[in-house]
């Protein structure tokens, strides 16, 4: 597992108070951890914050999974 | 007009976080005042408060108990503790459960008095500091006064009346008159009816600090602090927590066997119309919540037998709600206790009407009145009053009334008795 999808489980393991096992690569952050639109503006933040990336709205719009994160801020990262 | 009790009590305050340890502390006589320890607070006129206890304290609140991880991050401590307080109430009285029928009739009215400052306070410096994009999607409702009640009635599928009463400290009060209302006027057939604070940070208490009405004199000696009706007192001490009843309506409570704890006799408001934080200096707005709720209730003066006083411990305000009391009272004043529980865990703002609504009802059903701690030199103007000083009293208690009263001359009273 890369050091960016261990970060970035770490997030959402805190933000949506969920188990870190069910934060797999495949889930998504609505049908499969339980978070709404409002906490994946939430996410997207944190993840902003957290690897110093800009996550435009059009952009944030098609992270679904946790995976569409992870793929993302690795490719934008500075 | 339907008859409306109460069949279920939840409480998270500064003596315990379920209702019959915050009853056996506050019988017991203990004070859940303290130095501030949520902020560092040594710049501060007042440095004392009675804090909701952390969990792992004796008497501490769990808020993962009953309020979801996710939830917690996203709202103030006054949303949780109300969450808390209401579920514990649901759960008392045997109706987390409902179909889907009498849900349409269930409904809540929980409030509070200021709402989510913290909250506000904290993102307001992020917007300053970091920019508008940083700033929490979750900010505003995380913060709203009525989001007690819009997530207790999303967490238990409660559709009937969604309400929030905002009236400063008499909050609470107002919440379960409303509510036992909106009951009796068969809006609905449940209410989940309350109030909640939790504005113990910075802004709050130098907010209060500076308008003159804290405490000041005891930043040492914290639990001395609240000491409604001593010579001596100079202030109120802030609290934090909440309390939730749920009011049903009569026939319905008894068909289902549920347990009775008290009725709803009699609600009376009113307004002081002169002055946004003295009290009327005859007492007027007092004498008249009193004297309608009273009259509402159907009862004459010597059937009351327990007032729970408003009594924040300010100079000005004991002795004015104390005067409209001897006033209404005349010679029954002599067969009533009165005190003031703000002497034990503060003055809970929004939450203070509901929590001591509880404790009336607590009396009411153990037969024992609580005291008011710190009563060592009754002003003059207390003679001739059981003030129930330092301990706990174990008397006759057949209906009790209870005063808040709130910035803005906003007044409220509440008059309850055993079925």
């Amino acid at each position: 597992m890369s050091e960016t999808a261990d970060r970035v489980k770490k997030i959402v393991v805190e933000h949506l108070g969920v188990e870190a096992d069910k934060v797999t690569e495949d889930a998504s952050f609505i049908d499969d951890l339980g978070a709404d639109s409002l906490d994946i503006v939430e996410l997207v933040m944190a993840f902003e914050e957290e690897f110093g990336v800009e996550i435009p709205d059009d952009a944030a719009e098609k992270i679904s999974t946790v995976k569409d994160a992870i793929t993302y801020i690795d490719e934008h990262k500075g | 007009m339907r008859r409306v009790v109460v069949t279920g009590l939840g409480l998270v305050t500064p003596l315990g976080a379920d209702v019959e340890t915050v009853w056996a502390n506050l019988i017991a006589g203990k004070s859940g005042a303290g130095p501030i320890t949520r902020f560092d607070a040594s710049d501060q006129k007042c440095r004392i408060a009675c804090e909701v206890k952390p969990a792992g304290h004796d008497y501490g609140f769990d808020a993962s108990k009953r309020v979801d991880h996710k939830i917690q991050r996203q709202v103030d401590p006054f949303i949780v503790y109300g969450i808390d307080a209401a579920s514990q109430a649901l759960e008392d009285a045997g109706l987390t459960e409902m179909s889907e029928a009498e849900r349409f009739r269930a409904g809540a009215s929980i409030g509070s008095g200021i709402g989510g400052l913290p909250g506000i306070a904290s993102e307001s410096l992020v917007c300053e500091n970091k920019g508008p994009s940083r700033v929490s999607p979750h900010f505003v409702h995380g913060r709203l006064i009525n989001l007690i009640t819009g997530q207790v009635t999303i967490k238990y599928g409660l559709m009937g009346p969604n309400h929030a009463v905002v009236t400063a400290c008499s909050t609470g009060a107002h919440s379960i008159g409303d509510a036992a209302r909106m009951i009796a006027m068969d809006d609905a057939d449940v209410m989940l009816a309350g109030g909640a604070e939790g504005a113990i940070c910075p802004l709050g208490i130098a907010g209060f600090a500076q308008a003159r009405a804290l405490s000041t004199n005891f930043n040492d000696t914290p639990e001395r602090a609240s000491r409604p009706y001593d010579r001596d007192r100079d202030g109120f001490v802030m609290g934090e927590g909440a309390g939730v009843v749920v009011l049903e309506e009569y026939e319905r409570a008894k068909a289902r066997g549920a347990k009775i704890y008290a009725e709803v006799i009699g609600y009376g408001l009113s307004g002081d119309a002169y002055h946004v934080t003295a009290p009327h200096p005859e007492g007027s707005g007092a004498y008249r919540s009193m004297e309608m709720a009273l009259r509402k209730s159907g009862l004459s003066l010597a059937d009351i037998d327990y007032i729970n006083a408003h009594g924040t411990s300010t100079p000005l305000g004991d002795e004015l709600e104390l005067g409209a009391v001897r006033r209404l009272f005349g010679d029954d004043i002599g067969g009533l206790s009165m005190s003031s529980t703000k002497s034990a865990i503060g003055h809970l703002l929004g939450g203070a009407g509901a929590v001591e609504s509880i404790f009336c009802i607590l009396a009411l059903r153990d037969q024992i009145v609580p005291p008011t701690l710190n009563l060592d030199n009754p002003s003059e103007s207390c003679t001739g009053v059981d003030l129930v000083p330092h301990t706990a009293k174990k008397r006759q208690v057949r209906a009790v009334l209870n005063n808040s009263f709130g910035f803005g001359g906003t007044n409220a009273s509440l008059v309850m008795t055993s079925i």
